[in-house]
């Protein structure tokens, strides 16, 4: 680690304040940014750590969830309403990290996770566009079996490897920023950025601003919702591919589909197209399996990746049948 | 005692800070304390050989800054036995040959430490079956599942799993 300032915010004001000088960095429960601190991939000047802000969560009056960002995983997990209301949620958390991590990192954080591409890591080996812009991709046609199929550009094929940012793409949640300029409010699906020329810049946060909390609107009614995590071990690895979803069926018909994907994209992939083709359809394993080919349909797998279009397509359709299933 | 907002208490002594934010709990413990018992794996929080107890909770140490955790009470295998002897957990190790090489083994001891607690509060993890139940069987799988954040080079992992059970699952079973 190069040598760094630290200070404690007291407040999300104090905090941003803080944030505001030149390479500061948030710090969460440190279980990314010490990592990358020590491989010095990340060199902040000042550390501003933000686990003593707000990490409440609690009911909205409209039937939502508000999650302070620095709320443990563990506590958001645990939380009666979010394994009750938003199972899909607990379930994408609890397949994230060990529990020792999860009682570590903060919502905040796991949201701002940076990716688990080794290329990325090992700065003395390899070249890396995110890690040093415009010096070239060793990722790309390198060992990519963990790679992106979906998303990704000739600059960068990296994945992000959050499981609860794909349960909260799927619930549609929003996140509350808080910057220099003021606060603003950007839906999860839209925060991270997509690659193209410049893999570096990963989400559309401004220098400074602040992730303070995360809402959650209403469960929809009438669905049920489920997480599926396909990877390399029982637990503790990172997706290979993963699927959370949120189904609502009457009478054999989609009423309403949220479908979100991990470990095939370079931020949680929300499955619009595969969403569009099922809503108002029926709701049979061909129908899943159909909507799946639709979503997957633009997939382009690199050289040691392309199980993952095929291992995608069985996970929609078996995540959906199950959901479904259970319904009938 | 020293319970006072700057300092770090660790196994019920206050310790200071260090001064430099880039020391880690892990190498508070071992370099600047002596307290060799919590051990240095990957030092990248994949392992678990460094887990402690933070107010109770797990956590592993490698990927803590030290200064983040003044005013919390850290508690490491040193600090678990009490003046009668061995904690219960750890005589059960001894008794299921839950270790071979035992580097790994007081991370895996203070990790099931948190696990029992985790268990008693309900909290659910990847293997339960139904989320609104907050009384947890602690059943094989789950306990896999709950303690894999730490890894056991020898294989121990059978005994290890006897050794919980007997603490925490006896009668449950």
């Amino acid at each position: 680690m190069i040598p760094f300032t630290y200070a404690r915010a007291g407040d999300a004001a104090d905090a941003v304040r803080l944030g505001g000088a030149t390479d500061a960095k948030y710090l969460g429960g440190g279980t990314n940014l010490v990592d990358l601190l020590r491989e010095t991939i990340e060199r902040p000047a000042a550390l501003v750590d933000v686990t003593g802000l707000s990490s409440a969560i609690e009911e909205r009056e409209n039937g939502g969830l508000l999650i302070g960002a620095a709320a443990r995983n563990t506590a958001v997990a645990e939380h009666r309403f979010v394994r009750t209301r938003y199972p899909v949620l607990s379930r994408a958390i609890l397949a994230g990290g060990s529990a020792q991590i999860r009682n570590m990192a903060t919502v905040g954080g796991n949201i701002l996770q940076r990716t688990r591409c080794p290329y990325f890591y090992d700065a003395d080996g390899f070249r890396c566009n995110k890690r040093n812009p415009g010096q070239g991709c060793d990722a790309r046609d390198g060992f990519n079996r963990t790679h992106a199929i979906l998303g990704a550009s000739s600059a960068c094929v990296a994945v992000h490897p959050s499981d609860m940012c794909v349960a909260l793409a799927a619930l549609d949640a929003d996140v509350h920023l808080r910057g220099a300029a003021g606060t603003r409010t950007v839906p999860l699906t839209e925060l991270h950025r997509l690659p193209g020329d410049h893999p570096e810049i990963e989400t559309v946060l401004e220098p400074g601003e602040l992730i303070t909390t995360v809402e959650l609107p209403a469960p929809p009614p009438k669905t049920r919702s489920l997480y599926r995590k396909v990877r390399d071990r029982a637990s503790y690895a990172f997706a290979l591919v993963s699927v959370a979803a949120v189904l609502g069926v009457e009478d054999g018909r989609v009423t309403d589909v949220r479908l979100a994907l991990g470990g095939v994209a370079p931020k949680p992939w929300r499955a619009r197209t595969a969403e569009n083709a099922l809503t108002g359809g029926p709701a049979t394993t061909q129908a899943f399996r159909a909507a799946a080919e639709a979503e997957l349909a633009d997939a382009i797998p690199l050289r040691d990746n392309g199980f993952k279009v095929e291992l995608a397509k069985r996970t929609i359709t078996a995540v959906l049948g199950e959901l479904a299933g259970g319904q009938a | 005692m020293a319970g006072n907002a700057a300092s770090i208490r660790i196994n019920g002594t206050a310790v200071e800070p260090p001064d430099d934010p880039r020391v880690s709990l892990l190498d508070l413990l071992r370099e600047r304390l002596e307290l060799h018992g919590t051990k240095k794996g990957c030092d990248q929080g994949a392992c678990g050989a460094c887990t402690v107890l933070v107010d109770g909770e797990r956590i592993v140490s490698c990927l803590a800054l030290a200064v983040q955790y003044t005013g919390r009470d850290v508690v490491t295998i040193e600090g678990l036995a009490g003046e009668h002897g061995l904690h219960p957990l750890q005589q059960a190790f001894i008794e299921h040959d839950g270790f071979q090489c035992g580097y790994c083994t007081p991370g895996q001891i203070c990790s099931a430490v948190g696990m029992a607690a985790e268990l008693e509060r309900g909290v659910p993890s990847y293997a339960t079956g139904d989320l609104s139940t907050r009384k947890i069987a602690p059943s094989h799988d789950e306990l896999r599942e709950r303690m894999s954040g730490n890894l056991c080079r020898c294989g121990a992992h059978n005994g290890i799993v006897a050794a919980i059970t007997e603490t925490y699952a006896k009668e449950d079973r």
